[in-house]
């Protein structure tokens, strides 16, 4: 399905370079090695849980990679590590939520232009709405972009974001990883309408249906989707559509509600490898290139590692201290009291 | 007490007694599969309840006991959850619908508190709302935001919903067998903290819920020193601090208060009757916390005999806060002790 009307000479984008490939290709390697690797470090019991994406690199970094973080703001959930690095975030101050240091994690959203991890599902789908109208009514061009996963589009803030984004043509790029899953329940059992892409027309939105599997596709899908938002067309939605290999969670056991081999068979190609062998292909990469991209995703991970096992727990007081900007006296009696109590003056 | 109509008994069957250890998990779990089996309206739902039997296994093998249609998984929607119970309550089931943490019952509190619980009362009592809505509650996982939260003052607030939680895998299965069979929306706060721990239920007499047994409030360790009154996942560490204070020749009495709506006054009265001094323990932040709900009723009760003000141990007025501070954040042993401490040196200006 694809309802965005074709770009024209103005807003079409020029075809990926093979530099521009050749980053995608590494920085989808880091992430699927950051994230494997994540995993292990729960094991190890380095940090309490994490949602990985292994299978979802390709929506993931591909999306991240069209985002302008001079003017573009994204608002993602508790998954988009991937989307994260690819806007170049830093990865122990990201990993820190997962570290139970801060929730939201410690990177300067601000700056980093990624809203806050947060976990309530849809969730931060009407902040995007908000922070979009926002740049409307600034006549500034930034585009906000809002991650959501199928389950999380049976939320009704879904709905009432992308209704209020196509009655006030807010620029936000609705993106809906598909990764057949929310936690036990297949899109099937989740998605009425066939998909989440076709709900979008009920909102006179134009929506892509992409193959979430393949970078380029959703690089170019998301350049187009950001452009048209840009010229001041109002929203439009994407529908990577994709596979979540792995658990849900850490601490989830896919086993309980699907085989080993339906996941084979259901995932379909491993994104990174099938954008290996076209890379291979068409002569962009080679075996050499291959070897240097992993051998910096293991360096890099290593810096991340070592960075988060630094990182001590924050001071309590900052528990008191961050919740107003004008503290109350209640609050600061409590934590008066506490750190006394807690022999921590 | 007040807010429950007892159940009859019944004749001439004398009850069998039977006692099994089981996780509080275990508990939950067979209470709601003897619901299923006892009560042909009642259903359960939510997210994740069906297949996976739910993130903390609650509802594990009842949809595969029980049929598809009697449990089964809903869409990631809990006004949907919500909204949806209560149509199903007009059409005369018994929904238990669940929360699959206590943070993402913010997004259903529009149902709940709009619809649910009002219903019985715009319909002028034509239309009921049975509904036992289990909520996994309170911190002590180092889950991540929203995952941990104490929403009992909230809910108790509302007109028309009643709010219970158990401490230990007995009181779960009496109390949520007792629930599920109330004409009235119930909020069932289960102390994801304790969902393992296991203890000796009580199986008497199968299990039918009793109203003698399930109500009011429960003294779980006599003391004539001072009463610490908790509930859900702080009564096992009140029992604790009541065994570092005995070495200290202090003699603790802990009240699990149970039912957080209809609150129990009597059973406060008379425990603090007796020990003139009272600690209530929450892990809800201080401000508007049920803590001053109880201090209140001891004060009304007891203002001639007690002998020192309620002393309040809680959280904190913070968002609960990340896996790292929560060691902070809930009551510990020695905060409580630190409460215990200012009541018993109190001295009258
Ligand atoms: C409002 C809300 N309800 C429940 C949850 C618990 N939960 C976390 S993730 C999840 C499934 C989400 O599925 P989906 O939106 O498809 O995203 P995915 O995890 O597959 O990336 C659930 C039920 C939550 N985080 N937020």
């Amino acid at each position: 399905m694809d309802t965005l009307p074709p770009p024209d000479a103005s807003n079409e984008a020029a075809p990926l370079t093979p530099i521009q490939l050749r980053e995608l290709y590494s920085l989808m390697v880091a992430v699927r090695h950051l994230d494997t690797s994540t995993i292990a470090w729960q094991r190890q019991g380095i940090i309490p849980g994490y949602a990985p994406e292994l299978g979802q690199e390709a929506a993931q970094v591909g999306s991240g990679y069209a985002v302008d973080t001079t003017r573009d703001f994204v608002f993602p959930t508790y998954r988009e590590m991937g989307v994260a690095r690819a806007m170049g975030v830093d990865m122990v101050a990201y990993m820190a939520t997962h570290k139970a240091t801060w929730h939201g994690g410690l990177y300067d959203p601000l700056t980093s232009r990624l809203a806050p991890i947060q976990a309530v599902v849809a969730g931060s789908v009407l902040h995007a709405v908000g922070w979009a109208h926002g740049q409307t009514l600034d006549n500034k061009d930034g585009v906000a972009m809002a991650y959501f996963g199928d389950g999380a589009s049976s939320q009704g803030d879904v709905h009432e974001a992308m209704n209020f984004a196509a009655v006030m043509k807010a620029p936000v790029v609705f993106f809906t990883q598909n990764n057949g899953w929310a936690i036990s329940v297949p899109t099937e059992r989740q998605v009425a309408g066939g998909s989440v892409a076709a709900r979008a027309a009920g909102y006179g939105i134009p929506a892509i249906k992409v193959d979430g599997n393949d970078v380029v596709a959703v690089v170019e899908a998301t350049r187009r989707a950001f452009a048209h938002c840009r010229a001041g067309n109002g929203p439009v939605a994407i529908e990577a559509m994709t596979y979540r290999r792995g658990p849900h969670s850490t601490s989830d056991d896919p086993g309980r509600y699907r085989s080993l081999d339906a996941e084979r068979t259901d995932a379909g190609v491993d994104p990174l490898e099938r954008f290996r062998k076209q890379l291979l292909a068409d002569g962009v990469g080679d075996e050499s290139f291959f070897a240097e991209a992993l051998a910096a995703a293991k360096a890099e991970e290593e810096q991340i590692r070592t960075g988060i096992q630094a990182l001590g727990s924050r001071p309590g007081t900052e528990m008191f201290d961050l919740v107003f900007q004008e503290t109350t006296p209640a609050l600061q009696a409590q934590a008066a009291n506490w750190r006394e109590e807690s022999e921590h003056v | 007490m007040t807010g429950f109509r007892k159940a009859p008994s019944p004749e001439g069957q004398a009850p069998e007694t039977r006692t099994v250890e089981m996780s509080m998990q275990q508990a939950l779990n067979r209470a709601l599969d003897e619901v299923l089996a006892e009560n042909p309206k009642a259903v359960i739902f939510g997210e994740d309840c069906g297949r996976l039997g739910g993130v903390f296994r609650i509802t594990d093998g009842l949809q595969a006991k029980h049929g598809e249609g009697r449990v089964f998984d809903t869409p990631l929607a809990e006004s949907g959850i919500l909204g949806m119970s209560v149509g199903l309550a007009m059409a005369g089931f018994h929904p238990i619908p669940e929360v699959q943490f206590d943070g993402f019952a913010y997004p259903a509190i529009n149902q709940i508190v709009c619809q649910m619980a009002r219903m019985n009362y715009r319909s002028r009592g034509t239309l009921p709302m049975p509904i036992t809505l289990r909520v996994p509650s309170f911190g002590g996982i180092r889950a991540p935001e929203h995952h941990g939260e104490s929403l009992e003052a909230l809910f108790a607030h509302v007109p028309g919903l009643k709010v219970v939680s158990p401490s230990n895998p007995n009181e779960a299965y009496h109390l949520l067998k007792y629930a599920a069979t109330r004409p009235d929306p119930v909020i069932f706060m289960e102390p994801k903290s304790r969902y393992w721990q296991k203890g000796d239920v009580d199986l008497d007499g199968g299990g039918s819920p009793d109203a003698e047994r399930n109500t009011g409030a429960k003294v779980m360790r006599e003391g004539r020193h001072i009463t610490l009154v908790a509930w859900g996942a702080m009564v096992a560490r009140c029992l604790q601090v009541a065994e570092l204070a005995a070495e200290d020749g202090i003699d603790v009495e802990v009240l699990d208060l149970r039912w957080l709506k209809p609150i129990d006054a009597e059973a406060l009265a008379s425990s603090v009757a007796k020990t003139r001094r009272a600690v209530v323990v929450h892990e809800a932040p201080l401000t508007s916390g049920l803590g001053a709900e109880v201090a209140q009723l001891i004060t009304q009760s007891c203002f001639d005999t007690l002998k020192a003000p309620v002393e309040r141990v809680t959280g904190f007025d913070v968002p609960y806060p990340s896996g790292d501070l929560e060691d902070e954040y809930i009551p510990n042993i020695d905060r409580i002790l630190f409460g215990i401490q200012r009541v018993l040196e109190y001295r009258r200006g």
